[in-house]
This record gives C-alpha cells, structure tokens and sequence, in this order.
C-alpha cells in the first residue's frame, strides 16, 4: 500500500495511503475510492460498503464547481502535472478559505519537497510526495522559514501581525 | 533606505539555508540538473553560455553604501572583478561557480541583500521611480509602496509559480521613469480630490515577442486597497494564464484574449470575494513609511561655488546639463551616474567603480544610490556646493559621461556575448553607435534619443521602447538586426514600429546615422527626435536608411 505524509495538529506522519483511485468506467466496490471531478458531478458514485470518498481535480478543474457537494466528499486530492503548474495552489486556499472544506487536501503528481512550504501555506495535508521525501525531511522543508509574510490557508501570523504585538 | 528588522533578516537567513541545502544536494547528485534548475531560478542563479550567473535583486533599486561595497566584494572575490546592471534595476555576475553560490548569498544577506525571486515564474523585483523621494514632480515617496510589495510578494505561497514572470513597477509622478505601461502591472500614484492617494492600475503590459501598452483597469484604486486587488488580478492570472505555450503565458496574452473589460469583470468579481481581509493593515503602512531612513537635508544650503564653477568650466557646465536633474528641495540636486562610458558595455561596473560610488554616497549623498532600469546609477541627494567635487570624483573613475537620455545612452542586453537564449550580439552593437556619436557637441545638438538593443525577441533591452530600437535576430547562421521607430517606455508609451528588412551588423550604425540625419533636416523649434517622428510619420527615415537599396 503506498505511503503517505499527513499533517495532522501541526504534526507530521507518514500514513498507509487506504483511498484507490478509480477511472471513470470502474465500478464503486466499496473501501475508500477517488474519482475524477466529472464522475462525482455526474452523480454516479454510490458509495457501496460505506467506503469514504475523495475527488481528483485536475488543475484547469474548478474548486467551485464542488460547492453544495462538499459534505459528500472527505478528500480532494489536486494534482500537480509538473511542479511547476501552480495552479492547485489557488484551489487549496479556495477550498479551505472561500468553501470552508475541513477534509483532506492531497497534493498529488510531481510533488516536490521544495514547495512543502507553500503547501501548507496554502491548506494541504496530505502529500503523496515524487520525490522520496522521508517524513523528516518533508517536515525540515515544510518549517524551514520562521516568518511569513502574508496571510494564507494555514494558522501562521503574518509578520505584519508579529510585528504589530511588537 | 528602509531598515530591515529582525523578521526580514530572519527570511533571508532562512532562505540562504535553504539555498545552500538545494545545492548541497545537486553537488552531491540527490537532484538532477532537471529538479534543480526551477530551484535555484527561484534563487536568481542561470546557467549562461559560459558559466552561472548569479542576479542579486536590487529591490525598486535602492542601494545604501554598505551593500553596494557588498557587491564590490563579490565582483572581486567570486566574479572576475565587476558587475553588470540590468533593466530591473538588479545587478548580475557573470562568472559564479556554482559551490560559490550559498556562500554569495551569505554574505549578500550580511547586508540585506539577496538574490530571491530574481528570476523563476513569480513575482519579480519592482521597479520604482530612480528619484523616488527626491524628484521635484512626485506627489509622494513610491518606496513605501514598493517595499510593502516586496514583503507581500517574496515566497507568496499561492503566487510562486504562476504561468509565467511577473513584473510590477510603481511611479508616483506625472513623468513615468519606471515604464510603468509596459509591465505586467503598473501603479501610478495618483491624488483623489479628497486629497487621499490611490493608484491608477494598468495591466498587461509588457515587451517580448507580443508588446503591449497596458490598459488602464482601475482609475483610481484607494490605495489601502491594494494589497487585496493586486491579489485578485493575480489569482486570475494564476487560474487562466496560459500555460501551454512558454511565449503565451505572460497576463498580457490573457488580457488581450480576453478583453481588458472582461478581465477587469473578473478581477472585480474575485475582488470582491477577497474583501478588506486580502488588505494590508493601516498600520504596517505606517510601519514601513517610519522604517526608512529620512535623508537629513538642510533648508537650502548654499550653492557655494556652484555658478561659478559652471560658467568657468564647461565640461562640468556639459555634465550639469546632462546628468543633473530637479530636486524637490533648492540647494540640492539629482546626480545621474553613467554606466554608459563610451566603449563600455552599457551597465557594467568595476568593483573599483562601485567602492567610488559607494563612498562619494556616503560623503556627500546621505547614504542613497539608486539603480535605473536604463542601466545607470543615481545620487539623489546631492548638495549644489558638492556637485563640482563629485563630478571630479566620478570622472576619475570613468563614471561620469555626460550623457544622460541622448543618443549614446544605450540599454543593451547582454546578447550572444553571455546570454544562451540571444541571437545575436548587443553589446558591441551598442559600442558601435556610441564612439560614431562620441562627439559630445554632436549628441547635445541631437537631444535626447533613446536607443534601446535587445539580443533576442525577449526583448531584455527593451528595444519595442525604444525611440530606436533594435533587435537581434538570426538569419541561416548570421547576426542581423531589425530597426523599430518610435517605441516610447514613458508616460505617453508607445511600441516601436518596424522600419524595414533587418540589417547586417556592419550596416546597423550608418542606418542610427541616417535616421539621426534625416531627424536633423526634418526637425522644427527644437522638437525631439520621437516628436519630429510622430510628426512626419516614418517615411523619410525608411528613405534614409534604404535609399541605396532601390
């Protein structure tokens, strides 16, 4: 079973990756599956034996499109075709700051170590990672910088907000 | 200058940490030159033709005494004793190695400096108005701006890796000195008739293969709401900007698809979403304005000997002329310092010529360099009764031709010389023109004349904005270059518009020749070369340079 790093309570851990991806024309058996953006608008997931559900956006895929069909879903697994796509970065904060989603944010494709920074910025706690980053590293890479500038997805103050406690 | 404090000499800390372990493991093979290259773009570092290069951000291109040493420092230890300044304002080495590079970057953050977001697809360094706090025209310091800019954007979390670079320059007087029009976004500082400041919001600017004068998106943006607008036009961007086609992916191509008004509607709407929350509070505002430091200017000192000398000798009568400009206080002025030596490469420094610069700033100019976008540096606080002893400063060093904005005031990209991308050569294109106009009397008598030379379509020497621009391009294996008229970086921008068939390289300088001539007979009451151009349309320049071809 492929192996996962999550971040949970600020805390990160490598995990047992338990959701299987499904193309569109595999039937639902039951245990935890994810299906693409299309199938899960189209209505077709039956989830069979009470397994948990996550949806694969790609990253042309809108975030919106999800609104009302949240509660469904416990993960949304965005993908990075190369590294250097940013846009799922955009429907993390989106999902997390405008659509209010708690589930599992997976970031999945060519993940890097050097963006686990900007991912939990960002609002991602799962990471399927291309790289075969160890749990530690990814942690190292994730908590290098001691401030940040903006407000993001994430709990961190902004350095404007630091500073303002003085 | 702004002073950092603890939290941003922490970030450039932790960011040279994290540059020395990236290298650490491309040294040791853990990463492909593949994996690493979008890394250590994000750090400024290329691959050129010969060797790495290294671009240090001069951010909105201020420089105290102390960093500009830094730099000299550099040249001299890791480089081969110079460096060269570049159209953003920054300043790249040439000849870095790359086990230097971590150490380069340690002790560019000693003095505040650093090389983050020099390059790579994210938000670059802004570009401000070279005179910002001194001009006499400006309504305000852009500065404060710039640098909120530059916290807000340095490692942004959402915004690191968006389709393509992006560019912002901010001005805040009615003569654009940044090019603002023709950025990814220009800020033009503007006062509403509450007397309240806001900014005039272009977007889609921009040069390379497709230039475009940006349209104006947003009249008047308060401008405590800049931080969440800047945010939405960048989210759209990040969401819709092409990212199939490395020569499409620029906001430009996006906006011109779809339409400034149908861009402006989705900003607006994304805008709207954001709210207030998206904004910079009141108080970092304040926080930042109080973190620079105030130049300490007299009320009008005298100007000493400063008529005197002017009228006794004309050389420096010919320097006050060119490379002076109008302070907001009297007794004091704006020295431009010319990178533009006539032979030199435009932009290029020794470290013997930045340690001058960086002592006659300390000595005379309250501590305050600035970088041009057209290459050269500036003194922006210097007293008139001091201007006579750091002209004869300068022009020891080799750093003070007075040509300032006319014919030999080149920008010149790097080109074939040092750059894989280029075509063609720029720079010794750029020599060429300037020993044909060497006569100083010559090029006073042209006015100010614009030549702007770019090695590829990149368009890195700006040459789409050039009066006179002109650009490398290869044909089956040889240099020639293609001539464009009339481009315009300033406030009344405008792209240059191609004269004719490209020219082989030893024709290039007799075709500036005849276009100087033909503006020489066709001028009336003194007009510039670009006014006598827009006038009289291009025909007698195209019969000035082809003649001989019909």
């Amino acid at each position: 079973m492929p192996m996962l790093i999550r971040l949970s309570e600020g805390v990160f851990s490598q995990v047992q990756d338990v959701f299987v991806r499904l193309g569109d024309d595999e039937p639902v058996v039951g245990g935890d599956a994810i299906v693409s953006l299309g199938r899960l608008l189209s209505g077709d997931v039956a989830r069979a034996g009470g397994g948990r559900l996550g949806v694969w956006l790609e990253p042309g895929d809108e975030v919106e499109a999800l609104e009302g069909r949240l509660d469904q879903v416990d993960l949304v697994a965005l993908a990075f075709p190369k590294f250097r796509d940013g846009r799922a970065f955009t429907s993390a904060r989106l999902l997390r700051e405008r659509l209010g989603f708690t589930g599992e944010v997976r970031a999945v494709g060519d993940v890097l170590r050097d963006q686990a920074g900007f991912m939990v910025r960002c609002g991602f706690d799962a990471f399927s990672p291309a790289d075969g980053s160890t749990v530690e590293a990814w942690a190292a890479a994730a908590s290098r910088h001691r401030h940040v500038y903006q407000r993001a997805a994430d709990a961190r103050a902004p350095a404007f907000l630091e500073r303002g406690r003085g | 200058m702004y002073r950092y404090d603890a939290v941003d000499r922490a970030v450039l800390a932790d960011r040279a940490a994290e540059f020395r372990d990236q290298v650490r493991r491309r040294l040791s093979g853990e990463l492909t030159e593949d994996q690493f290259k979008p890394l250590r773009l994000m750090n400024g570092l290329y691959l050129q033709l010969h060797a790495y290069m290294l671009r240090v951000a001069v951010p909105y291109g201020s420089l105290d005494p102390r960093q500009m040493r830094a730099l000299a420092d550099i040249a001299r230890r890791f480089d081969r004793g110079y460096g060269h300044f570049t159209t953003r304002t920054n300043i790249q080495f040439n000849w870095i190695r790359l086990a230097d590079a971590p150490e380069i970057l340690d002790v560019l953050a000693e003095a505040d400096l650093h090389a983050i977001q020099t390059s790579g697809n994210c938000i670059r360094n802004v570009t401000a108005d070279p005179y910002a706090g001194a001009a006499a025209d400006e309504l305000e310091d852009p500065r404060v701006w710039c640098e909120a800019i530059r916290q807000w954007s340095s490692l942004h979390p959402e915004f690191s890796f968006l389709p393509r670079k992006f560019k912002i320059a901010v001005t805040a007087s009615p003569h654009d000195r940044t090019a603002a029009k023709v950025h990814d976004i220009g800020l033009l500082l503007r006062r509403g008739r509450d007397g309240a400041t806001g900014f005039e919001v272009i977007v889609g600017g921009g040069m390379g293969r497709t230039p475009h004068v940006g349209p104006t998106l947003k009249a008047f943006l308060p401008s405590e709401r800049l931080f969440s607008y800047l945010e939405a036009v960048l989210r759209v961007y990040n969401r819709h900007g092409r990212r199939d086609n490395i020569y499409k992916a620029r906001i430009k191509i996006l906006v011109a698809a779809l339409g400034a008004e149908a861009f402006g509607r989705e900003v607006e709407a994304e805008w709207e979403k954001i709210g207030v929350a998206g904004d910079l509070p009141g108080s970092e505002i304040v926080r930042i304005r109080d973190a620079f430091t105030r130049p300490e200017l007299a009320d009008s000192p005298a100007p000493g000997d400063f008529e005197a000398r002017r009228a006794a000798e004309p050389a420096f009568a010919r320097f006050v002329r060119n490379n002076l400009k109008a302070h907001k206080l009297s007794g004091y002025t704006i020295v431009d310092v010319s990178l533009k030596g006539v032979g030199e490469t435009p932009g290029d420094i020794s470290a013997d010529q930045m340690d001058v610069v960086a002592d006659l700033a300390e000595r005379f100019g309250q501590g305050e360099i600035r970088s041009t976008h057209e290459q050269n540096l500036v003194l922006p606080h210097i007293r008139l009764a001091d201007v006579h002893t750091v002209w004869k400063a300068l022009d020891a060093a080799r750093l003070a031709t007075p040509n300032i904005n006319l014919i030999s005031d080149i920008i010149a990209c790097p080109g074939l010389d040092y750059c894989a991308l280029a075509n063609a050569r720029a720079i010794c294109v750029a020599q060429d023109i300037a020993r044909r106009f060497e006569a100083p009397d010559r090029a006073e008598a042209i006015g100010e004349l614009k030549i702007k030379i770019s090695g590829c379509i990149n368009a890195c020497g700006h040459h789409h904005v050039g009066h006179i621009g002109i650009l490398g391009v290869d044909k089956k294996g040889e240099e020639f270059y293609q001539l464009t008229l009339g481009g315009s970086g300033a406030e009344d921008a405008s792209v240059g518009k191609m004269l004719g068939p490209a020219l082989p390289i030893d024709r290039v300088t007799d075709a500036v020749e005849a276009i100087v001539d033909a503006y020489l007979q066709q001028r009336q009451d003194g007009e510039r070369f670009l006014d006598t151009l827009r006038r009289t349309g291009d025909a007698p320049f195209r019969e000035a340079v082809y003649a001989d071809a019909h």
